[in-house]
């Protein structure tokens, strides 16, 4: 299921403005990658060039290749609304569909894919729900509205309409980061088991985040206002965290960066 | 040193009884100046009145809880009094129309058409405008409602650059057409020149051509409400961009949305001008809107209230009765769905 993925050479614009700059890195399987840095190197605009997701804000453009298991997604005649399915993506802020139910929107990928059957779709709602940690919470409430649950469960219930496409890969862009301590903590647990069936990268400005999640990290940062972020260090998350390569890393790493 | 003296949290205030002595000493006042000079009339008096009130509450409240809340005191009078003048004339209209109306009507009214009534009959209602109404209002809606949901869904969704600049520009030009040129239009058009004759569907293509632009602009407003959250949670799930629209967008929208289109409705419902050169209007009943010409309730009103005899002059107002409770019954409802909207 996991699959891993190859980034080379990866550029990312909004309009003429170049967000991100000739990042290459390699990303595995069954394990969780971080991605850190300060606010507006293109952690985000990186992440959403992973599964195309960049080029829905107007004026967007990428160039570079990001292999999927060895298949380009911004190859030729290959279709973004497809790669979406198999990458997916929890967001910022939990925005579950606000007309929806809670059962409806875990079902939301599948059913407006066209999946009917009511057997079939209860099967993964529930699956979904356990899996992301809300089924014993909800369950008794599957009928009301989505919007009503509190913030930490609204994420957790994000989290399981993205599973329940069944991607290969799961990305996060701060998926903690509205959310209170507990949620948090609630949160970074369900990465740690998810990633025994995904590849999973998330986005973090909270470095001790970084640190109890993921095996590997990436620094992301930019020479300064209106350069392109570029990836700077990428290696196991201890070593960056210990004994990173480039000073930047240490500077950032250890608050010397502002 | 302190710039501020110490603030007093407890002021003084002007109560409520002071208040009402002071309007009823300008009233006192007022009627004195009207007995002892030759100043008469009621609108005057009012008028004498509320400047003397006016201007005495805002010494009685300077002299006891200062300059800033006088401030306040006459700047609140002042919206207020605006506020009423600017129902005013709503009131008077919806009042008068409905004393003169309740007089007028009657089951016979909504239940027969002027099918040989003849001119100082007593007789006669607005049956058949009222289906023309109907029918007429059902074509436009037909028309205009996919027609503008569409345009709106393009301009927000889909649309970039010079193209949707110059819908949007015709969008406004439309907006501010006059009725009439719409009607002019679908006479020329329609009933001149393809030689159709006047029906109530040439009447329904005028109504559209003055309810699209209202569509699109209502629709386009609510589309922009929808957060691009929802659109990118759709689209990270794999959902198509039409798929995303039409179950995520679309719901999340559809209470503003239908308010938006019931407005409209309501808005060309009391048209008067586009009918005259396309329904013409029609003494009987006419079902089929495609052949002759039909009657309408604001043609009803107009040909009625331009007869010298009192019956006709009634049924006008009857006829306006009916059309109000029309346009309310739609406002209405536009009212409770709006409270339903997920995103207010
Ligand atoms: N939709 C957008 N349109 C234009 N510029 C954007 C957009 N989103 C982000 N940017 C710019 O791209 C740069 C990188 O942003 P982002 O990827 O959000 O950074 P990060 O997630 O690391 O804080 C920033 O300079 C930001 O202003
Ligand atoms: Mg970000």
């Amino acid at each position: 299921m996991a699959k891993r993925i190859d980034v080379e050479d990866l550029n990312a614009w909004y309009g003429s403005f170049h967000a991100v700059a000739d990042v290459s890195m390699t990303i595995e399987p069954k394990q969780v990658t971080a991605l850190i840095g300060p606010s507006g190197c293109g952690k985000s605009t990186f992440l959403r060039a992973l599964n195309r997701m960049h080029e829905v804000v107007r004026g967007a453009r990428v160039s570079g290749q990001v292999l999927l298991d060895g298949q380009d997604i911004y190859g030729e005649g290959v279709d973004a609304v497809a790669v979406r399915r198999s990458i997916g993506m929890v967001f910022q802020r939990p925005n579950p569909f606000p007309t929806m139910s809670v059962r409806d929107n875990v079902a939301a990928g599948l059913k407006l894919n066209g999946v009917r059957k009511k057997s079939e779709l209860d099967d993964v709602v529930e699956r979904s729900l356990t899996m992301a940690g809300l089924w014993d919470e909800v369950s008794h409430r599957l009928d009301r509205p989505g919007g009503g649950l509190s913030g930490g469960q609204q994420q957790r219930l994000c989290i399981a309409r993205a599973l329940a496409v069944e991607p290969e890969v799961l990305l996060m862009d701060e998926p903690c980061s509205s959310l209170d301590p507990i949620s948090t903590l609630r949160i970074e647990d369900l990465i740690g088991e998810l990633k025994d069936r995904y590849t999973i990268v998330i986005v973090t400005h909270n470095m001790q985040e970084a640190a109890r999640v993921s095996e590997t990290t990436a620094f992301f940062n930019i020479a300064g206002a209106g350069e392109p972020g570029r990836l700077i260090e990428m290696g196991p998350t201890t070593k960056i965290f210990t004994k990173p390569d480039d000073t930047r890393t240490e500077d950032y790493i250890t608050g010397r960066f502002g | 040193m302190a710039l501020v003296g110490p603030v007093a949290l407890r002021r003084r205030s002007v109560s409520r009884a002071l208040l009402g002595l002071v309007g009823a000493g300008a009233i006192g006042l007022t009627a004195l100046l009207f007995t002892a000079t030759p100043f008469q009339g009621v609108l005057d008096f009012v008028l004498v009145a509320y400047l003397l009130y006016v201007v005495a509450q805002t010494a009685v409240s300077y002299a006891v809880e200062g300059a800033r809340s006088a401030r306040n005191r006459l700047a609140l009078t002042l919206l207020v009094s605006a506020l009423f003048l600017a129902l005013v004339p709503l009131a008077a209209v919806l009042i008068y129309t409905v004393q003169r109306g309740v007089q007028a009507i009657s089951p016979g009214f909504l239940t027969h058409s002027m099918n040989g009534v003849g001119p100082l009959e007593d007789a006669g209602g607005a049956y058949h405008a009222i289906v023309g109404t109907l029918e007429q209002v059902v074509i436009a809606s037909v028309i205009s409602i996919p027609l503008g949901l569409l345009a709106a869904v393009y301009i927000v969704e889909y649309g970039r650059g010079r193209l949707v600049y110059w819908i949007r520009f015709f969008v406004d030009v439309m907006t501010g057409l006059p009725s009439i040129v719409a009607g002019l239009f679908i006479f020329a058009f329609w009933v001149l020149g393809l030689h159709k004759g006047f029906s109530g569907f040439a009447a329904g293509m005028a109504l559209a051509i003055l309810m699209i632009p209202i569509v699109v602009r209502a629709s386009e407003e609510m589309l922009k409400l929808v957060p691009n959250d929802l659109r990118e949670a759709s689209y990270a799930l794999g959902v198509p961009r039409w798929r995303t629209i039409v179950s995520v967008v679309f719901p999340a929208a559809s209470a503003g949305l239908t308010t938006g289109i019931i407005l409209a409705v309501a808005r060309v419902t009391g048209e008067t001008a586009p009918l005259l050169l396309t329904a013409f209007g029609f003494d009987a009943i006419r079902t089929n809107p495609f052949s002759g010409p039909q009657s309408g309730l604001p043609l009803f009103v107009f040909s009625q209230a331009g007869s010298a005899f009192d019956v006709a002059v009634n049924r006008a107002w009857a006829g306006a009765l009916t059309l109000i409770a029309i346009v309310l019954v739609l406002t209405v409802l536009a009212r409770v769905l709006t409270r339903r909207n997920v995103l207010a």
